[in-house]
């Protein structure tokens, strides 16, 4: 805790006393033991989360775990757009041999196509333009456009047999976060919060951290409901965490007034409130006021977390120079690490640009460059302080892309379109077998031959590792109990330690 | 089929329903509701409570069985396991096994229903239901089903299936309390919980109460001091009238209409193209405002292209079915996302008229309800027969078809009501509903799915709540009358609780979105079904239903609740009490608009951009969003509209109102949220329009006082309809001074914090007592008080 924490936390805490000795609520001891968002709920005996009348505190709704959990806590980095598995992970000499060949019928097998190549009259095979190396004890194939991830090899966990539902980007991504391809349900992290509460009194348990990358400057968009808590409490929605004046929207004080003054407000409220909460008797009231100091807290904590500034040059060098940029994706990388060490428990960043339906081989050299130094250094950062025995941190995209170039295809240049049959992710962290590669597609890169993952396997897997039934964490919404994989979800066993 | 025997049990002998009803921990146990669309359901499981003499199948035994034994034992015909449904007393007496040799229930007798064993035993092979399931009972719901079976396991028909008959009206003992039916039948129940009901809110809170809940705005000083005043027997109604007779009311009535029509100002998905539906909310406020009869203001919605010489305002009204979202994203198969349209529809008119949660049949037969999936596409294919595209190419600017434009010619004949002078464009067009000649088949969808037909299907409404008389139109203006048919159990019981939630924060059936089985129960089941028909007798006419409420007893009743009545009776069940209510989001910031005389109440038009941080949509875009690319705040008066005017971007929807609970608008919404978190307190403490409101608001309380005490006076009464008493005055008055001692002390900028939003105010004030009364209004408009209607 940095001197100026201490000395606003203790300044918090007379503030405090001197409400109390005003006062006969206790709300001090309240706010000292509250916790962000779900321990000011608990549930009832549906498993519906009710405000805490008595202000004991549970933290999430699952009293205990399904089982016990190898991790506290996730970092996601999803790579929005759809990276192709074929530049980057999955290594297909066949496509360029056979390169500007039709797709062969029997590989494609019925697959429904995008409206943007459903037109093609054909389908000519193309092979990354990128070359591939053998890395790590079991020689791993990767890139070369990602040598960072390359030296990293032998702690991760490769999955190259995804697969999804989706063909386009909206349903892709939303059917991730949310296991639904069609928006209204709640994202991961809010199942979580749900589920599982918050470990920091000062933060949410679900944050979020957007990056645009170089690949296609203007690509895919997001969408708020990503990280919508859908119909869970609006607790349990994810937080954004800007590199903007406002960190977290509407945290910062207006201009014009000291931090004292804004607690003197805060005191007058408090004590206008509990006087209306004694004369009306409605326990929300009691509530509000603790909201607000959770309030004031956030506005000490989220700051001094978003401050890199006293970050050593040697993380620098690890993550990169962008890492000294806020708002870029190794920025953010940093960041996440940051948010890891408070506990804070579903960390989710977003890096757009992978979509490259066109100039293909020089647009993901670039999108690629924005993440693998800071990916890398991301495991190898939580790594040397212990962290990732706890933590998983999760890289990959909503779907993969086409084994044949979409438009012309050149000597020099192609694209790939929306391919849901197969592609690769990657995992690293507590539970997960490091430096193995798990599944297996065809020579063409087009179909999976060992081991489908559907996205419902890969979010249950992720639940097991947090010690979640994924079966068993539901909430009941009109009439009927939904939880994140919908109706399906198995575990894949075999990466787990 | 209506059976006259159950119907005539549930309506013609209240009594025993009272008796059910009187036991008060088995009640409040029932459906604990959060608020939002979340069912309550039966916990029973209070262990405390002691099992009723005689169980009742409707609100002790089915809602069990709905919630823990009908997705396997249903409704839903091909997912029933050991050949079981509970569904009927028919299918749960059979013989079941190979041999028929064993029966689930036998009326009467424990020892030889099955059902029984499997609920006591403890081998984990037999149980029911069975652990994988991960549905347990609790003792107590075991004994309930027992008692049950022992006492002749009688089943009852589902009470919301069977149409209202108006009920008699209770008697009660206290003769002087009532001021309408409405308070007999409240009171009759509290009375068999041996409560009485909190005294008349102050006539400060009353109109405070009033006001917000027909208007959607605070009452200004004068017209509380007016109030406040006004000793005739009648002031109270007079006001009622004047209110209902106002824009505000139709405005207010409209934001509520915008969560149910799942209205925005953009498409929805990926690139979230802008889209130009505000024609159709122009119509909705010009409804509300005539107060057009219920009926006839959906019936237009859902069929007004269809209507004999339709007119224009007739077919504009049919937005209402092309709010939902449309995509734009390139690559998508337009079939796929055609067929979301049509189930978006037919999903929406299941939520908003009849409380059904008819998208639970798409897949397969619903789990709960007597919805089959052939049921579900037979309503879908209602909704399956305009001409439109599953996608429209071209990107932005693109307008999906059918759609009608507006134009000088129609502003100057019957739609007269839209604002196209306030429109950069000449004419508008606006998407709306037209039917096709030739009729587009329709078929069920196996597992939902939109390449998938099998079973062709017509036009035709769920036996299970009213056929289809044969001979209606098949097509949405039958839809149309079969929904205001004199023997629809549904309809009117559905939109007089709606009424009743806005008025009262929750709906006699909580689940204002589900009537059905895993739906909660009514809490007054006579009072619903008196309202429902009282709503059909008075022509479906809105504002008396409102009306009427407003001027119950109950309505008027205090909501300060006793420690006793507050354990007694947490969700206000029995209504022993009003409500506290935090206002909506729109509210919120209407009303600090409105007490600082910041609100311009122009009318209709375009959405507006009120102050947003800056970059939220730059941040998500994808560059493609044309419009809704880059957020251009709007300037001027602009920047004070109403929040129902507020522009609605689907995918990155306004932070702050979400943040006090909005609906997304991405699916039909007919309740919200109701929560309290710590983003709120930031928005209130930090949202520019809140600060620029405090300032003005201190000017104003300037230019009408002299002397400081009065001043703040005047802003407590502002923002909670009531004076200050002498403990608050002086809290607030030491703040202040504290606070012009900051300015001295420089712990206050006043040029900075006085400069927070575009309205300018003149150099003439002392920026030092400015700034401290702005502060001290600031705090005000953060009281938990300031954001509730009490």
């Amino acid at each position: 805790m940095s001197e100026k924490k201490i000395i606003e936390e203790r300044s918090l805490i007379l503030n405090r006393r001197s409400f109390l000795g005003k006062t006969a609520l206790g709300v001090g001891g309240v706010a000292l033991a509250s916790l962000l968002g779900a321990n000011l709920f608990r549930k009832n005996k549906n498993g519906i989360l009710t405000k805490d009348d008595s202000l004991e505190g549970v933290k999430g709704i699952l009293n205990s775990l399904h089982h016990p959990a190898k991790i506290k806590r996730v970092i996601y980095l999803f790579q929005s757009g759809g990276p192709s598995q074929l530049e980057l992970f999955d290594y297909k000499p066949l496509l360029n041999k056979r390169r500007g060949e039709d797709l062969p019928e029997s590989i494609r097998n019925g697959q429904r196509l995008t409206g943007m190549t459903a037109g093609q009259d054909k389908f000519p095979l193309v092979g990354s333009l990128h070359n591939f190396s053998q890395h790590g004890k079991n020689g791993t194939y990767i890139s070369d456009i990602l040598p960072y991830t390359a030296k990293m090899v032998d702690e991760l966990c490769i999955i190259k047999s995804m697969y999804t539902e989706a063909i386009n980007h909206d349903p892709a991504v939303t059917f991730f976060q949310t296991g639904s391809q069609q928006p209204g349900r709640p994202s991961i992290g809010s199942w979580l919060s749900y589920g599982l509460g918050s470990e920091n009194e000062n933060l949410p348990a679900f944050t979020v951290l957007l990056s645009r990358g170089t690949g296609r400057p203007n690509g895919q968009p997001l969408y708020t409901r990503l990280w919508g808590n859908g119909f869970l409490h609006s607790l349990h929605q994810g937080v954004q965490f800007r590199a903007a004046k406002d960190p977290v929207l509407y945290l910062n004080d207006p201009k014009g007034i000291t931090k004292e003054v804004k607690r003197e407000m805060l005191d007058n409220l408090a004590e206008l409130n509990d006087k209306h909460y004694q004369d009306s008797g409605d326990p929300e009231i009691k509530s509000r006021i603790v909201q607000y100091e959770m309030a004031y807290r956030m506005q000490t904590s989220v700051p001094n977390v978003m401050d890199t500034a006293n970050e050593p040059d040697y993380i620098y060098e690890m993550y990169g120079p962008e890492a000294k940029i806020p708002g870029t994706y190794a920025a953010n990388c940093l960041l996440a690490r940051r948010l890891a060490e408070q506990d804070v428990r579903f960390i989710q960043l977003y890096h757009m640009g992978w979509d490259q339906h066109d100039n293909l081989p020089g647009a993901i050299a670039k999108q690629a460059k924005d993440v693998d130094q800071a990916s890398a250094a991301l495991v190898a950062d939580l790594k040397q302080r212990g962290l990732l025995e706890d933590t998983l941190v999760i890289w990959g995209g909503e779907f993969g892309r086409t084994n044949y170039s979409q438009g012309l295809l050149t000597d020099t240049n192609y694209g790939r379109d929306h391919h849901p049959r197969s592609f690769t992710i990657w995992m690293a962290g507590g539970g997960v077998k490091p430096g193995i590669v798990y599944g297996e597609t065809d020579d063409f890169g087009y179909n999976i031959v060992k081991d489908p993952v559907h996205v419902h396997d890969f979010q249950a897997t992720m639940l097991h590792l947090l010690g979640i039934d994924h079966e068993k964490l539901t909430y009941k919404y009109q009439g009927r109990r939904f939880r994140l994989t919908d109706v399906e979800g198995h575990i894949v066993k075999d990466i787990l330690t | 089929m209506l059976s006259h025997p159950v119907r005539k049990f549930f309506v013609r002998f209240p009594k025993r329903l009272y008796s059910i009803l009187a036991f008060l921990p088995v009640l409040i146990a029932f459906g604990c509701n959060t608020g939002a669309q979340t069912s309550g359901t039966t916990d029973n499981a209070d262990t405390n409570g002691r099992i009723p003499d005689k169980i009742d199948f409707t609100f002790h035994v089915k809602p069990i069985l709905s919630d823990r034994c009908f997705k396997c034992h249903g409704p839903d015909k091909n997912a029933i396991e050991g050949g079981l449904s509970l569904n009927t007393a028919q299918d749960a007496y059979m013989a079941l096994g190979k041999k028929k040799d064993h029966y689930a229930i036998v009326p009467g007798d424990i020892e030889n229903s099955e059902l029984v064993n499997r609920l006591f035993t403890t081998d984990e092979s037999l149980l029911m239901p069975p652990p994988e399931s991960n549905l347990t009972l609790t003792k107590y719901e075991k004994e309930i089903l027992k008692k049950w079976i022992e006492q002749g396991a009688e089943y009852k028909e589902h009470w919301a299936f069977i149409a209202p008959e108006k009920p008699s009206i209770p008697k009660t003992n206290n003769t002087t309390w009532a001021q309408n039916e409405i308070d007999q039948f409240v009171l009759s129940q509290l009375e068999q919980n041996g409560l009485e009901p909190s005294k008349k809110a102050s006539k400060e809170k009353m109109l405070r109460r009033v006001c917000f809940d027909l208007t959607g705005l605070p009452p200004s000083v004068e017209q509380i001091n007016a109030f406040v005043n006004n000793d005739s027997p009648t002031a109270y109604e007079e006001i009622i009238d004047s209110l209902l007779n106002t824009v505000d009311y139709a405005e207010n009535m409209s934001a509520e209409w915008m969560d149910i029509a799942r209205y925005a100002d953009t498409h929805g998905y990926q690139d979230d193209f802008e889209r130009i539906m505000w024609p159709w909310r122009d119509w909705v406020i010009h409804a509300f405002k005539q107060n057009m009869p219920y009926d006839q203001f959906v019936t237009y919605q859902l069929a007004g292209d269809l209507l004999p010489n339709a007119n224009a305002e007739q077919i504009l009204a049919t937005g209402f079915n092309r709010n939902h979202k449309i995509t734009f994203e390139g690559g998508v198969i337009p079939e796929e996302y055609r067929i979301e349209y049509v189930e978006d529809r037919a999903v929406t008119f299941g939520t908003a008229f009849l409380g059904l949660t008819l998208e639970c049949a798409r897949c397969h037969d619903h789990k709960y309800d007597p919805i089959s999936q052939k049921n579900h596409f037979e309503l879908f294919s209602f909704f399956n027969n305009i001409d439109e595209l599953g996608l429209t190419p071209g990107g932005a600017g693109k307008i999906p078809k059918p759609y009608m434009t507006i134009t000088e010619k129609e502003k100057n004949g019957v739609l007269s009501f839209v604002q196209l002078q306030k429109s950069s464009m000449k004419e508008v067009p606006v998407m709306v509903m037209n039917e096709m000649e030739e009729i587009r088949p329709s078929y069920i969808l196996n597992r939902g799915v939109y390449d998938q037909p099998t079973t062709q299907v017509y036009p035709n409404t769920p036996e299970s709540i009213l056929p289809f008389p044969e001979d209606y139109p098949k097509n949405r203006l039958g839809l149309a009358k079969w929904l205001f048919h004199e023997d629809n159990p549904l309809t009117a019981r559905v939109t007089v609780n709606r009424f009743w939630q806005r008025m009262f924060g929750r709906g006699l059936v909580a689940s204002s979105f589900d009537f059905g089985n895993q739906g909660s129960l009514p809490t007054h089941p006579e009072l619903l079904d008196f309202l429902a028909i009282k709503l059909k007798e008075e022509g479906w006419d809105t504002r008396k239903i409102l009306k009427y409420m407003a001027l119950s007893a109950t309505y008027q009743q205090s909501s300060k609740v006793s420690k006793k009545l507050q354990e007694l009776d947490p969700e206000n069940r029995l209504l022993a009490r009003a409500p506290r209510l935090r206002l909506t989001a729109e509210l919120i910031r209407d009303q600090a608009l409105k007490i600082s005389g910041l609100l311009n109440k122009e009318v209709g038009g375009p959405s507006v951009k009120p102050y947003q941080p800056a970059g939220i949509w730059e941040a998500t875009t994808g560059g493609g969003g044309g419009s809704t690319a880059t957020y251009i705040t709007s300037t001027g008066k602009d920047l004070y509209r109403k929040s129902l005017y507020t522009f609605w971007k689907r995918t990155v929807p306004p932070p702050s109102m979400m943040t006090f609970d909005a609906a997304s608008r991405d699916l039909c919404t007919v309740k919200r949220q109701e929560t309290n978190t710590p983003l709120q307190a930031l928005v209130l403490l930090n949202d520019p329009q809140i600060i620029e409101a405090s300032r003005l608001i201190a000017k104003n309380a300037i230019d009408r006082n002299t002397e400081i005490i009065d001043q703040i006076k005047y802003i407590f009464k502002l923002a909670t309809s009531r004076s200050p008493d002498e403990d608050e005055l002086s809290m607030l008055n030491n703040y202040y001074t504290s606070m012009l001692q900051k300015v001295d002390e420089e712990g206050i900028d006043p040029q900075d914090y006085l400069s927070i939003g575009d309205y300018e105010i003149d150099e003439s004030y002392s920026k030092k007592q400015l700034a401290a009364l702005a502060l001290t209004a600031h705090t005000i408009l953060n009281l938990d008080e300031t954001i509730t209607r009490g």
